[in-house]
């Protein structure tokens, strides 16, 4: 293999191809979720509750059974008991029996859109007009949706059996606090002795969608000897097959999943919620059944990401040198318990050394749907408030902000909360970055306000698996089990390039269904270029082994008088350095030389890295109406080696893009019954071309050693930084600090009269 | 409840195909004729992902019902590329990394190549209000304004084929 670390070797990594895949998505032809049919196949849609909590008295399905076309109806009497069984959920878990009752209610409703009953029919207009045909009788209960609200004594309680985990001893009575977390080190009262300034405060955030385009959509076709086959789109078609499986008590080898393309998925693509319900229609109509959410569906049933409260108190002493901080914060669980606040307590300072520190997290259950994984899970809220608090502490400090980060940016040797010393880390070369940037001192205008943040995550390696087998050819055939949702195709077919040294053009990609190869995690956790980008290597790397061994074969020398260079075997032998043997001529022999030419690489990386990123954001905004416009945006981030350039900074402009959106535009709005007011995409209002200018970005690449083409995740860390780089721009240029998001019009118009 | 006839023209082809009187051009595209570029990202219209051109004109498909096509002329994303050519607002979306997952390309493809049909020399400003009717939540949308620029540089014949 070629030296990893030294770029100027690189002939591919590093450079802008077209990705594979690209044509096919650029014409229309690539089949993502909702693009599947199956012959014969039956149609299904979802009754979904109209209360946020309710107990469900009775189902009559005989109206709807009686409807010609209708083919097969299924409630949550259909799911089978589970035990209680903590699965893997992406990088996070969940509870299995969870996961069942958020794909289809049984006694209980707990949010609005909740599922209670499905239908397959004929046709999409058959099954909902026989939805309306059910009679579900409810006994409605208090709901509650606001975190403090729900974590008062005389609060409606969602589960029974929910006592807080992580508080000693076991609570006595059940609560909506389903999960405390905390990490403390060194001793508080010490540490804000030493402040010269302290500064406090409560801030909070809205729970935001994640707001892929594509809505979940799949195909399922159960045969009567109990196997089936699933096409979806999911960010992972091994953790559908596995949640699948023990939803309903089947075997993971009966269960063959096929990834479609994935329209969007920013981690709430990492669970299901669908597939068991179209499972069960198939299995009861024995015909392939087609289930599809609708886009208020998606708001209305899938995972938001946990609105916040988060109040803290940091103290630094006079030349700069934080000294102590205190943090406690709440996040919405949703229905059911989710663990984002491990990675909240973890991220929300691990980018500075804070000697004496604590941080408090809890997850708390509510009438809004479950909660899932978006985007560097946890750690936005809770570092919007931090950086906000550091803004504030720079300026009564009177050190420039970046300066203030710098003093305190945690360097590699640094000791990370476990111990351990960080390793090749960058936020230092970051923030030094964000400092010589002509954007840093660029002039302002008036009502104009600059803000910048810092942010981290912690990223993530996990098993993956990759083939690569050489065609007779000598063209290379990738095959992985990793969903590509942005372009690693692309990544994959330049780390084998590199490593096999031949053209991009001559390796093509394929992500395997479930029973064509072996294992591999989500895409998510910034973990598929990284990790399975290594099993690519490593399995590449593999082959170019077996075809020197047979050249040596054909040559009559040893393994080690062959060398690979430029995609062909050379002879060292003496007297035949001449002699050379390229790949499509090995290829070509092989059935004679030894059969077949491939390998697989089935590993669990180690060696990943936290990433870094600075975002600097100018806002103006307009003291009549309070709106906020983002004047101009750079993102700075360590990011590794980057493997494809192109999709690197895309990933750094979407997620500041997201970002900005969580900062100034999205949050959930419900009636005073529960009800979601906004399910759809002119009322929950994501970024469009014209609210947003040019993303610059700045690519720190500051190599992994750990990986052989020194990749970090580069994914999850780019929507950390903007909640507060907007927050601390809008509070300069408005004069006064906002702590609550998202900075709306009639929020920053409320601040700008009050503060007059 | 009878099914309407509608003889419409696609792409330049003439096609009948019969439907229920209320079912969206977008989903007889989708469901009777088979041409899934075109896709449901909302149902109702605000995410442009579905975005078709009736009669010279943009439109949402789905706000639009598929017996309003009779009679008509109807271009999608299938009809965009000329034979196995490219055309120059797909070729620079390939060149720069204007997609991510592609969920929202076939629209945005659709919608920039009506835009520089009307205006071959759009400022940025113009690109980003034309497309503000299409979402894209993976770009965050640099690249795709970049690649409409390079598209049209490129038809105006300005710079060399990307």
């Amino acid at each position: 293999m070629n030296a990893p670390q030294d770029k100027r070797s690189f002939r591919y990594v590093g450079t802008r191809p077209v990705r594979p895949d690209g044509v096919e998505k650029v014409t229309g032809k690539a089949l993502y979720g909702p693009d599947f049919v199956a012959p014969n196949m039956l149609h299904g849609a979802i009754l979904r509750s109209p209360h946020a909590h309710a107990r469900i008295k009775s189902i009559d399905l005989r109206k709807a059974e009686a409807l010609p076309g209708v083919k097969a109806i299924v409630t949550g009497a259909d799911f089978p008991t589970l035990e209680s069984l903590i699965m893997a959920v992406g990088e996070s878990s969940s509870d299995i029996v969870h996961i069942s009752r958020n794909c289809m209610a049984y006694d209980k409703v707990l949010y609005d859109g909740h599922a209670v009953a499905a239908v397959a029919a004929t046709s999409g207009a058959i099954a909902r007009q026989a939805i309306k045909l059910i009679d579900v009788e409810y006994e409605v209960l208090p709901h509650v949706l606001d975190i403090e609200e729900a974590l008062r004594a005389d609060a409606p309680v969602l589960h029974e059996d929910i006592f807080t985990k992580g508080v000693n001893p076991k609570p006595d009575k059940p609560s909506n606090a389903a999960l405390r977390v905390e990490m403390a080190k060194g001793d508080l009262e010490e540490g804000f002795g030493k402040a010269a300034v302290v500064v406090s405060g409560r801030y909070t955030t809205e729970p935001v969608h994640q707001g892929y385009i594509e809505p979940h959509a799949c195909v399922v076709s159960w045969n009567a000897d109990g196997q089936l086959q699933i096409w979806t789109s999911s960010q992972g078609h091994f953790a559908v097959r596995s949640l699948t499986a023990s939803v309903l008590g089947l075997s993971q080898a009966d269960i063959r999943v096929t990834p479609l393309e994935i329209g969007g998925g920013f981690g709430g693509k990492t669970t299901i919620y669908l597939e068991p319900v179209a499972t069960l229609l198939s299995r009861k109509s024995g015909r392939p059944v087609r289930l599809a959410m609708s886009r208020s569906e998606v708001f209305r049933a899938s995972g938001p990401a946990p609105g916040a409260v988060i109040d803290l108190k940091m103290g630094a002493a006079e030349d700069g040198t934080l000294v102590a901080a205190d943090i406690e914060f709440k996040y919405h669980a949703g229905a059911y318990p989710a663990i984002t606040a491990h990675s909240g307590a973890s991220s929300a300072i691990a980018h500075y050394k804070v000697p004496n520190s604590r941080v408090v997290g809890w997850e708390v259950l509510c009438n809004r749907p479950a909660t899932k994984a978006y985007r560097a899970p946890g750690a936005p809220q809770v570092i919007f408030a931090v950086e906000c608090a550091l803004d504030e502490l720079a300026g009564k400090l009177g050190i420039d902000p970046v300066d203030f980060r710098l003093k305190n940016a945690v360097r590699p040797g640094d000791k990370q909360f476990n111990g351990m010393p960080f390793g090749e880390i960058g936020y230092a070369e970051c923030l030094e970055a964000a400092k010589a940037h002509p954007h840093w001192s660029a002039p302002l205008g008036p009502n104009q306000g600059r803000g910048v943040a810092g942010g981290t995550w912690g990223n993530y390696g996990g098993p993956s698996t990759a083939e690569v087998s050489v065609a007779e050819d000598g063209s290379v055939l990738v095959t992985t089990g990793s969903p590509d949702i942005g372009g690693s195709r692309a990544s994959m077919a330049i780390m084998a390039a590199e490593t096999l040294q031949i053209p991009y053009e001559k390796i093509r990609v394929t992500i395997a269904d479930t029973s064509s190869i072996g294992f591999s995690m989500v895409t998510g956790g910034s973990r598929t270029t990284f990790a399975t980008g290594k099993a690519v290597t490593d399995a590449a790397a593999e082959v170019v082994e077996i075809l020197k061994e047979r050249a040596a074969r054909t040559w009559g020398v040893e393994p080690s008088e062959v060398d690979w260079r430029d995609g062909e075997a050379v002879c060292l032998a003496e007297g035949r350095t001449d002699e050379r043997l390229p790949i499509g001529r090995i290829a070509g022999s092989a059935p004679f030389s030894g059969g077949p030419i491939s390998a697989e690489a089935a590993i669990n990386p180690g060696g990943y890295l936290a990433g870094y990123g600075v975002h600097i954001c100018d806002t103006e905004v307009d003291p009549e109406t309070g709106h906020v416009k983002i004047l101009r945006y750079t993102a700075i981030q360590d990011v590794g080696q980057a493997i494809h350039p192109d999709y690197v900074e895309g990933q750094m402009q979407g997620g500041a893009v997201q970002g900005i959106g969580w900062a100034l535009n999205e949050a959930y709005l419900y009636d005073k019954d529960g009800r979601l007011d906004n399910p759809g995409f002119l009322d929950y209002r994501v970024p469009v071309a014209s609210d947003v200018p040019m993303i610059d970005t700045v690519m720190i690449e500051k190599a992994n050693p750990d990986h052989p083409y020194g990749v970090k995740g580069v994914g999850e860390v780019p929507i950390v930084p903007p909640l507060a780089a907007v927050a601390n721009a809008v509070t300069h240029a408005a004069g006064v600090r906002m702590a609550d998001l998202p900075l709306t019009p009639d929020r920053v118009y409320a601040a700008l009269r009050a503060a007059e | 409840m009878s099914k309407l006839q509608v003889s419409t023209t696609i792409n330049g082809d003439p096609q009948e195909f019969l439907c229920d009187p209320d079912t969206t051009l977008l989903d007889a595209l989708r469901e009777e004729l088979g041409l899934t570029g075109s896709k449901e990202g909302c149902g109702s219209g605000d995410c442009g992902a579905c975005t078709v051109i009736l009669d010279g004109k943009m439109v949402c498909s789905c706000l639009v019902l598929a017996g309003e096509a009779e009679g008509r002329q109807v271009n999608t994303i299938e009809g965009v590329a000329e034979g196995g050519e490219l055309h120059p607002v797909q070729s620079n979306f390939l060149e720069l990394g204007a997609l991510q997952c592609g969920f929202c390309t076939p629209g945005f493809i659709v919608a920039a190549k009506a835009l520089l049909d009307r205006d071959p020399n759009p400022s940025e400003t113009e690109i980003r209000y034309w497309l503000a009717g299409n979402l894209c939540r993976c770009t965050g949308y640099d690249k795709i304004v970049r690649a409409v620029q390079d598209a049209a540089a490129e038809l105006r014949q300005e710079r060399t084929p990307a």
